[in-house]
C-alpha cells in the first residue's frame, strides 16, 4: 500500500470510530466552508457564529434526546409542544408566584420529567407505539400551552434570561479577547490531544494498528486548529459577547451524552434494544426501562430547550417551538442514524444538527422567506433517508459515512447488495 | 447417471467481501436431473457460492464464468436467475407468517384475472402444488399456524409454482425433525424422477449420503473434490475427510464424566401458552441436574421443550401459572432474565438471528453483552478488557474471522453460533441450557463444540442439551429426559439409551417409571 493511500485512510475513516469521528468532523468543515461563500463569508463573522449559537442551540439540544430515542427504534413528535408547554408554565409560574429563576429552570425540567413520564409509561409499559404517543402528546402539549397562556405571551424575568442570552463575563486583563472563552479553548485543545493520545493506547493495548505518529499528529494539528480558530471568533467578538451560556449548557450535554451512549453499559443497552429487542431481552436487558427512560430523558431535554428558547425571546408565546421535531429528526437521520434503530452516534446527529441550523441561518442571511425555508428543509430531510436507506440496500454505512467515499481509495469492489436476510435486522418491537 | 447432460458449469469463481476471499477458483459441474451436494466446513463458502448462482452477488461482484444450459449467463438479481428457473431456498425461510399458504406460494407470482389476481385460479393450482409436495393442509391455513418442516414444503410449492429447472436448498433440513427430514429427502427423490435437478448443502452426511449423486466438496473457498456417490463407494468417513482434509476417529470426544450432587431442581413447572389461556405448554415438568452433568432433552419438534427452558429462564415465554425451582438447595424466584442470570442460568437460544443475535453489533460487542458489567467499571465499558475477553474466546472456540471487530452479519452460520455460545460462556453461567447448539454447524465444529460442553461440565457446570437429533444426545450426554406434549415422559441413564428406547417415550403421554 502506497504512503498516500495509508494517509488517506488513516485520515478520512479507515475502520476505526476514531477515524469516522474524525471523518464527520471534517464534512462539517466542508459544509461550513460552502455556506461561507454562498454568504459572502457572513457564516463564519464572530457576531453571525454567536447568533447561530444561541438562535439554534435548541436544535442540537434536542438532537441528542432524539438520537437516543431513534436507535432504541422509537421516534418522539412531540419534542416542540413539550417545550412550549414547559415554557409557558415556567414563565406563568415565576410571573404568579414571582419564583426566583433558579427554581423556575428546576421546575421546567420538573415538568419534561413529568411529561416524559407519561409518555414513557405509554410507549414501555402499555405498548402503545411511540409514534402516536407523541402524536398525540403533540396536541395535548400544544393545547395545553394556550390554554395556560391564553394563547398569548408571557414574559420572564432577567435573572431567566442568562440561560438564553447570557454571555460569560468578561474577567482578567483586557486581552482583547473574552478570557473564558479563551481558558475554555485551551482546555478543548488539551482535550483533544489527550484524547487522542489515549486512544493510541488503547489500540495499542488491544494489538489493533496503530497509526504512524505523524499521522496521529496532523489529526491533532487540524482538530486544534479548528478549536483555536472558532474560539478566536467566539472570544473575538463584541465586547460583552462571547460563548454564549446556552452553547455552555450544550456543549456540556453533548460531552455527557456522548460519554454515556458511546462507553457505559446503559448507553450499549439503547443500542441493544433498537438492534433487536428481542434478542436484548434474552440478554437480560430491562426494555421496559430503557424505553421508559429513553422517552422521558427526550421530554427533559425538550423542556430544557424551550427553557432556553423562551429566555432567548424573553417571553414564552403560542408560536414557540413550531416544527422543531423537524429540526431535531433531520438532525439525527443526517448524522447518520438508521430510521430502524440500532445504529447511530451523538458526534454524528450534532453534525447533522450543525447543517440544520446552518441551513436555517444561510437562508436567513440570505433573506429567504419563511415559504421557500420550508420547502427547502422538508427536501433536505427526505434526501438525506432517503440516501441513508439507498446506502443501507449498498449494504454502506451512512449519509456521513458516504460523503468521504471520494476520499476512500482503497474502498472495495463496486458494493454488493446482500440479501435481506443477511443485512437486514429483526423488526423493532414497539 | 454421468451420461447426463451437463445442465450448469460455474467456472474459476473468485469472490472476495473486504478482507475476505470467500471463494477462490471454485469450479462446479452439476447434471442434468441429479442430486447434487455440497459440503464444506463452516465458512468454506457454500452459501455464498449458492449465493453467486442465484444472482443474490450479482454479476460483476464476482469473477469467473457460470454456464448454464450451454449458454454464458450473468445474473443481475434474483429475479434474473428465477426467470431462468433458478430458485434458491435460504436457510432463512422467506414466508410470510401472517399470510394464507395460497398467498404465501404465489407472492410476487400472482396469476392474474381479469379483475386484478384470480384467486379461484390460484387456489386451484396451489392445492395442485401441495399434492406435489405431499402437504396436506388447507391452503387458507396461515403458514405461522404449520410447523417449519410444512413451511419448508411451502417454500417448495412456491418453487415449483415458478416453473424451477434447478433448485437449491441452503441448509433445508437444519430446523426439521426426523421424520420431516426423511419427507422431504423423499420429495427431493420425487423431483429428481421428474427431471428436476436440485444443489441441496446440508451439515447431516448421513442424510448426504443416503440422497445425492454427487457431492463437490469446498474446504476454505476452494473445490477440493467432487465424488461420484453411485461409483465411488463414497460414505460419511469419505466426505468428512474431504472436508477437514484429515481423517476424524470419532465424533464425540473422549469424556470421563465427574458427577457431583444435584444441584438445580424443577418442580411441576407449568406454564401456559402466552395467547390461548387454555393450552398449556408445560404440564407439571419436573426434572434436576446434578453439577458435572450433561442433561439431555429429547422430544419431537414441538414439544415443549424450547418453551420449557425459556420459562424457566427468567420467564421469557408464555405465561407462569405454577411450578418451583430449587438451586443448590434453596428456592429461588427467577422472574426476568436479569434475574435467571444473576443466579447462574444461561439459555442459548435456537435460533440465533431472531433472538439470539442483535445483527448490528461486531463480534466482541456480541459476545460481551450479556454480562457487560465483568468488563466494566462503574458501569463504564472498559475497551481493552472487552477486547482481551472477545479476543480470547474468538482463539478459543477458533471463530473463523480476522478480528472481534467484524461484524456478525459477516460470518457463516456456524461461527454465528459460536459467538452466542461465547456469548453465554462469557456469563460463566452454573447451569448452560444449550438449545440446538449444533444446528447448522459442521462435523469438525460439532466435535469441538462437544468438547466445550464436556469442558463446562467438568468444571462442575451443568449443562442442559435440547436436541433433534438423538445420535447426540446419546453419544454426548450423562443422562437424557424425553419430553412430550409439555410433559416430561420419562429418563433415560447413559448407559441405557438407544434410539428406539428414546424414540417410544417421546411418542407416549404415559409416564415410564424413573429408571
Ligand atoms: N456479506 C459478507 N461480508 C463479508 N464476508 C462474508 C459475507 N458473506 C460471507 N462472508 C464470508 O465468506 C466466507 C464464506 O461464507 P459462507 O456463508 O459462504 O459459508 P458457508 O460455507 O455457507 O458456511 P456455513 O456452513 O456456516 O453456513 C466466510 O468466511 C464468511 O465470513
Ligand atoms: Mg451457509
Amino acid at each position: 500500500m502506497s504512503r498516500i493511500k495509508d494517509l488517506q485512510k488513516n485520515l478520512f475513516g479507515g475502520t476505526t470510530s476514531n477515524a469516522r469521528q474524525f471523518g464527520m468532523i471534517f464534512t462539517l468543515v466542508a459544509i461550513v466552508l460552502l455556506f461561507q461563500i454562498w454568504t459572502d463569508g457572513l457564516t463564519l463573522t464572530s457576531g453571525n457564529l454567536i447568533a447561530v449559537v444561541s438562535q439554534y442551540s435548541y436544535i442540537l439540544i434536542l438532537a441528542i434526546g432524539m438520537l437516543m430515542v431513534i436507535v432504541a427504534g422509537h421516534i418522539d413528535l412531540s419534542v416542540g409542544s413539550v417545550a412550549a408547554f414547559t415554557g409557558i408554565v415556567v414563565a406563568k409560574a415565576m410571573q404568579e408566584f414571582s419564583l426566583p429563576w433558579p427554581v423556575g429552570i428546576l421546575l421546567g425540567l420538573a415538568v419534561g420529567a413529568l411529561i416524559g413520564a407519561w409518555q414513557g409509561f405509554w410507549v414501555a409499559y402499555v405498548g402503545v407505539p411511540a409514534f402516536i404517543v407523541t402524536l398525540a402528546g403533540m396536541l395535548l402539549f400544544r393545547g395545553g400551552n394556550q390554554y395556560i397562556g391564553n394563547a398569548d405571551t408571557v414574559p420572564v424575568s432577567e435573572g431567566f434570561r442568562t440561560i438564553g442570552a447570557g454571555f460569560l463575563p468578561e474577567i482578567g486583563p483586557d486581552t482583547g479577547y473574552n478570557n473564558l472563552t479563551l481558558l475554555l479553548g485551551l482546555a478543548a485543545c488539551a482535550g483533544v490531544i489527550w484524547r487522542e493520545l489515549k486512544s493510541r493506547q488503547t489500540r495499542r493495548e488491544m494489538n489493533a494498528d496503530v497509526a504512524p505518529m505523524w499521522i496521529s499528529v496532523l489529526r491533532m494539528a487540524v482538530m486544534v486548529g479548528v478549536i483555536v480558530f472558532a474560539t478566536l471568533r467566539f472570544a473575538g467578538g463584541r465586547v460583552g459577547t462571547s460563548l454564549p451560556i446556552s452553547g455552555i449548557i450544550l456543549i456540556a450535554l453533548v460531552l455527557a451524552y456522548s460519554h454515556y451512549t458511546r462507553n457505559t453499559i446503559g448507553g450499549r443497552h439503547i443500542y441493544a434494544v433498537g438492534g433487536n429487542s428481542r434478542a436484548a431481552e434474552l440478554s437480560g436487558v430491562k426494555l421496559k426501562r430503557v424505553n421508559f427512560l429513553v422517552m422521558m430523558n427526550m421530554s427533559v431535554l425538550a423542556a430544557l430547550a424551550g427553557m432556553i428558547f423562551v429566555a432567548r425571546s424573553s417571553a414564552s408565546g403560542p408560536q414557540d417551538g413550531l416544527s422543531w421535531e423537524l429540526d431535531a429528526i433531520a438532525a439525527v437521520f443526517i448524522g447518520g442514524a438508521a430510521v430502524s434503530g440500532g445504529l447511530g452516534t451523538i458526534s454524528g446527529s450534532i453534525v447533522g444538527g450543525l447543517v440544520m441550523a446552518l441551513l436555517n441561518n444561510g437562508l436567513q442571511l440570505e433573506g429567504v422567506g419563511s415559504d421557500m425555508v420550508q420547502i427547502i428543509k422538508g427536501l433536505v430531510l427526505l434526501l438525506a433517508v432517503a440516501f441513508d436507506v439507498y446506502n443501507k440496500s449498498q449494504g454502506r454505512f451512512s449519509i456521513i459515512g458516504s460523503l468521504m467515499r471520494p476520499f476512500r481509495r482503497d474502498d472495495p469492489p463496486p458494493p454488493t447488495a446482500t440479501p435481506t436476510s443477511d443485512a437486514g435486522k429483526a423488526p423493532v418491537a414497539g | 447417471m454421468m451420461s447426463a447432460p451437463v445442465l450448469l458449469e460455474m467456472r474459476s469463481i473468485t469472490k472476495t467481501f473486504p478482507g475476505v476471499t470467500a471463494l477462490s477458483d471454485v469450479n462446479l459441474e452439476v447434471r442434468q436431473g441429479e442430486i447434487h451436494a455440497i459440503c464444506g466446513e463452516n465458512g468454506a463458502g457454500k452459501s455464498t457460492l449458492m449465493k453467486v448462482l442465484s444472482g443474490v452477488h450479482p454479476h460483476g461482484t464476482y469473477t469467473g464464468d457460470i454456464v448454464y444450459q450451454g449458454e454464458q449467463v450473468r445474473f443481475s438479481d434474483i429475479r434474473a436467475s428465477e426467470q431462468a428457473g433458478i430458485v434458491i431456498i435460504h436457510q432463512e425461510l422467506a414466508l410470510v407468517p401472517g399470510m394464507s399458504i395460497t398467498e404465501n406460494i404465489f407472492l410476487g407470482n400472482e396469476p392474474r384475472g381479469r379483475f386484478g389476481i384470480d384467486w379461484k385460479a390460484a387456489q386451484r393450482r396451489a392445492l395442485e402444488l401441495m399434492e406435489q409436495v405431499g402437504l396436506h393442509e388447507d391452503p387458507d391455513t396461515l403458514v405461522k399456524d404449520i410447523g417449519v418442516g410444512k413451511q419448508q414444503l411451502v417454500e417448495i410449492a412456491k418453487a415449483f409454482a415458478k416453473d424451477v429447472k434447478l433448485l437449491i436448498l441452503d441448509e433445508p433440513t437444519a430446523a426439521l425433525n426426523e421424520a420431516d427430514s426423511r419427507h422431504l429427502l423423499d420429495l427431493l427423490r420425487g423431483i429428481r424422477r421428474r427431471g428436476v435437478t436440485s444443489i441441496i448443502i446440508s451439515h447431516k452426511l448421513n442424510e448426504i449420503e443416503a440422497v445425492a449423486d454427487t457431492i463437490t466438496i469446498l474446504r476454505d473457498g476452494r473445490t477440493i473434490e467432487s465424488l461420484d456417490v453411485h461409483a465411488d463407494g463414497v460414505n460419511e468417513d469419505r466426505i468428512v475427510r474431504g472436508m477437514v482434509g484429515r481423517e476424524l476417529h470419532s465424533r464425540f470426544p473422549e469424556h470421563t464424566p465427574d458427577i457431583g450432587e444435584v444441584f438445580f431442581e424443577v418442580r411441576d413447572w407449568t406454564v401456559r401458552h402466552p395467547i390461548s389461556a387454555d393450552r398449556l405448554v408445560c404440564k407439571g415438568s419436573s426434572f434436576t441436574v446434578r453439577r458435572g452433568e450433561i442433561v439431555g432433552f429429547a422430544g419431537l419438534m414441538g414439544a415443549g421443550r424450547t418453551e420449557l427452558a425459556m420459562s424457566l429462564f427468567g420467564r421469557s415465554y408464555g405465561v407462569y401459572l405454577s411450578g418451583r425451582i430449587f438451586k443448590d438447595g434453596e428456592e429461588v424466584q427467577l422472574r426476568t432474565v436479569s434475574d435467571a442470570i444473576r443466579h447462574g442460568l444461561a439459555y442459548v437460544s435456537e435460533d440465533r438471528k431472531a433472538i439470539g443475535l442483535n445483527l448490528l453489533d461486531d463480534i466482541k460487542t456480541s459476545m460481551v453483552a450479556a454480562k457487560l458489567s465483568k468488563v466494566s467499571s462503574h458501569g463504564v465499558v472498559d475497551p481493552v478488557r472487552e477486547y482481551r475477553a472477545a479476543e480470547e474466546y474468538r482463539q478459543s472456540l477458533r471463530v473463523k474471522s480476522p478480528s472481534v471487530d467484524e461484524g456478525v452479519t459477516k460470518l457463516s452460520g456456524g461461527n454465528q453460533q459460536k459467538v452466542v455460545l461465547a456469548k453465554w460462556m462469557f456469563t460463566d453461567p452454573d447451569l448452560l441450557i444449550l438449545d440446538e447448539p449444533t444446528r447448522g454447524i459442521d462435523v469438525g465444529a460439532k466435535y469441538e463444540i462437544y468438547g466445550i460442553i464436556q469442558r463446562l461440565a467438568d468444571q462442575g457446570k451443568g449443562v442442559i442439551v435440547i436436541s433433534s437429533e438423538l445420535p447426540e444426545l446419546i453419544g454426548l450426554c450423562d443422562r437424557i429426559y424425553t419430553v412430550f406434549e409439555g410433559t416430561v415422559t420419562g429418563e433415560v441413564s447413559r448407559a441405557d439409551a438407544d434410539p428406539e428406547l428414546l424414540m417410544k417415550q417421546m411418542t407416549s403421554t404415559k409416564k415410564t417409571p424413573i429408571r
